[in-house]
């Protein structure tokens, strides 16, 4: 009895953290999404806000740049550009200004979001449920929406830059011949059909995973002290969950920073694909 | 964990955020990089020029000093030569000085010895006749012997 209750608060401990801030129609007893119009304040309100922070910071250093000896802030925030534009060179074709600022905006903003994972899970969430707000989900990439709504626009980008180099004709005849040639005309528009839905759907879903599982791993490490630790047995269960809450803290930052990186490198590779004639 | 209507509010966002990541950051960094690298590679030549042309000028200075020294030593020698030359000239002045000075000084003396025998002769002449004057007392008639007398000063 006491064990199923017990496994019941747990999948409830575990729900209630992945739930969103839901508004509009949502379900009033699980709080989730029940349709499409619904809004999740907590991804808007995390991920406009760091996006407001990256804008802040970038502005006030960018209003006094040092071109001669420049600090360590400038230094660091140099380092990051330099690494974006290497990678944005080495794989894109040709000239394009626009894919320099995208890649560092997807780099920099993904990698922030990714970063709300590594505070502690019940650390916002309850000093939110102080000021009365039930449900808050703080990582902005645990959210479908978020990691579509990058992966939606890198796609628009993608069919408009297909379209402005190849022409539509051009992009067309893409779908018709290949891979296998005229032979095998509608095997190839299901082919390509697929290997372009697939290119938003794998980038949505990627971050989207790893960023959801992380979180996952981070709630059941917290469970351990959470429901084990009772008594006598927290001397045990205690400094067991520090040392693996630890090592998974340590292991995700590599994990938020390569998820970051793979948008990025990602989004580059797909808008050079869709720069080049015949890939 | 459906997709909702977040999506145009993410969307409407990462563009913004695009926009502005552009404006504010990328835009004025690239631009401070690119200016950056720009005068590093302008430093980097002038002070190559600079290295060459610190080369040329210590080639030609090293030839001006050669130069100069040449110069110096020619300048030297001339004025050695001069120097000697001035030397020598003087010496062969003072020595004919000298010369002219000795046969002045010669001819001097030769004035003043004859000069002096006149003084003594007429002197002589004179003691001559007084002091036969008064060995011969009347005797002696100067006017008349004064002839004798003179020929005997001659042969003083």
């Amino acid at each position: 009895m006491s064990e199923s209750s017990s496994g019941s608060s747990t999948v409830e401990y575990i729900q209630h953290h992945l739930t969103n801030l839901c508004v509009g129609d949502c379900d009033p007893v699980t709080h989730k999404a029940n349709g499409f119009w619904a809004l999740h304040l907590d991804s808007l309100f995390f991920s406009v806000l760091l996006g407001c922070l990256i804008i802040l910071v970038s502005w006030r250093l960018t209003r006094n740049l040092n071109a001669d000896t420049p600090g360590g802030f400038q230094n660091f925030v140099e380092s990051i550009l330099d690494f974006v534009s290497t990678n944005v060179r080495d794989t894109f074709p040709g000239h394009n200004p626009l894919i320099a600022p995208l890649a560092l905006t997807v780099f920099v903003w993904v990698w922030m979001m990714n970063f709300m994972d590594l505070i502690p899970v019940d650390l916002l969430p309850v000093i939110a449920s102080l000021m009365g707000i039930e449900y808050l989900k703080i990582v902005p990439t645990t959210d479908l929406s978020t990691t579509f709504a990058m992966s939606l626009t890198v796609f628009a980008l993608i069919l408009y830059y297909n379209i402005k180099i190849k022409g539509l004709g051009g992009y067309l005849k893409n779908f018709l011949f290949h891979p296998f040639g005229k032979f095998f005309v509608p095997v190839n528009i299901v082919m390509t059909a697929i290997e372009e839905l697939a290119k938003p759907l794998s980038l949505g879903l990627r971050l989207f995973g790893n960023l959801f599982a992380g979180e996952l791993v981070f709630l059941l490490i917290a469970l351990i002290g959470g429901t084990l630790a009772v008594g006598a047995a927290a001397l045990f269960w205690l400094p067991l969950q520090i040392v693996l809450d630890l090592g998974w803290l340590i292991f995700h930052l590599l994990i938020i920073t390569l998820q970051a990186f793979i948008f990025m490198v990602l989004t580059i590779v797909y808008l050079a694909m869709a720069h080049t004639e015949e890939h | 964990m459906n997709i909702t209507a977040t999506l145009f509010g993410q969307i409407i966002a990462f563009v913004l955020l695009i926009y502005f990541v552009e404006k504010v950051l990328w835009a004025p960094l690239s631009t401070m990089l690119e200016d950056r690298q720009k005068r590093i590679s302008d430093g980097l030549a002038a002070g190559e020029k600079g290295k060459h042309e610190l080369e040329l000028a210590e080639k030609k200075a090293q030839q001006e000093i050669k130069e100069a020294k040449d110069k110096a030593s020619e300048i030297i020698a001339l004025a050695e030569k001069r120097g000697s030359e001035i030397v020598e000239e003087a010496k062969q002045e003072a020595r004919t000085e000298g010369e002219r000075i000795v046969t002045a000084a010669n001819a001097e003396l030769e004035r003043e010895v004859n000069r002096a025998k006149e003084a003594l002769r007429s002197q002589v002449a004179d003691l001559a006749v007084a002091g036969a004057s008064k060995i011969l007392k009347k005797e002696i008639d100067a006017a008349s012997h004064k002839g004798i007398i003179a020929k005997l000063v001659t042969q003083i």
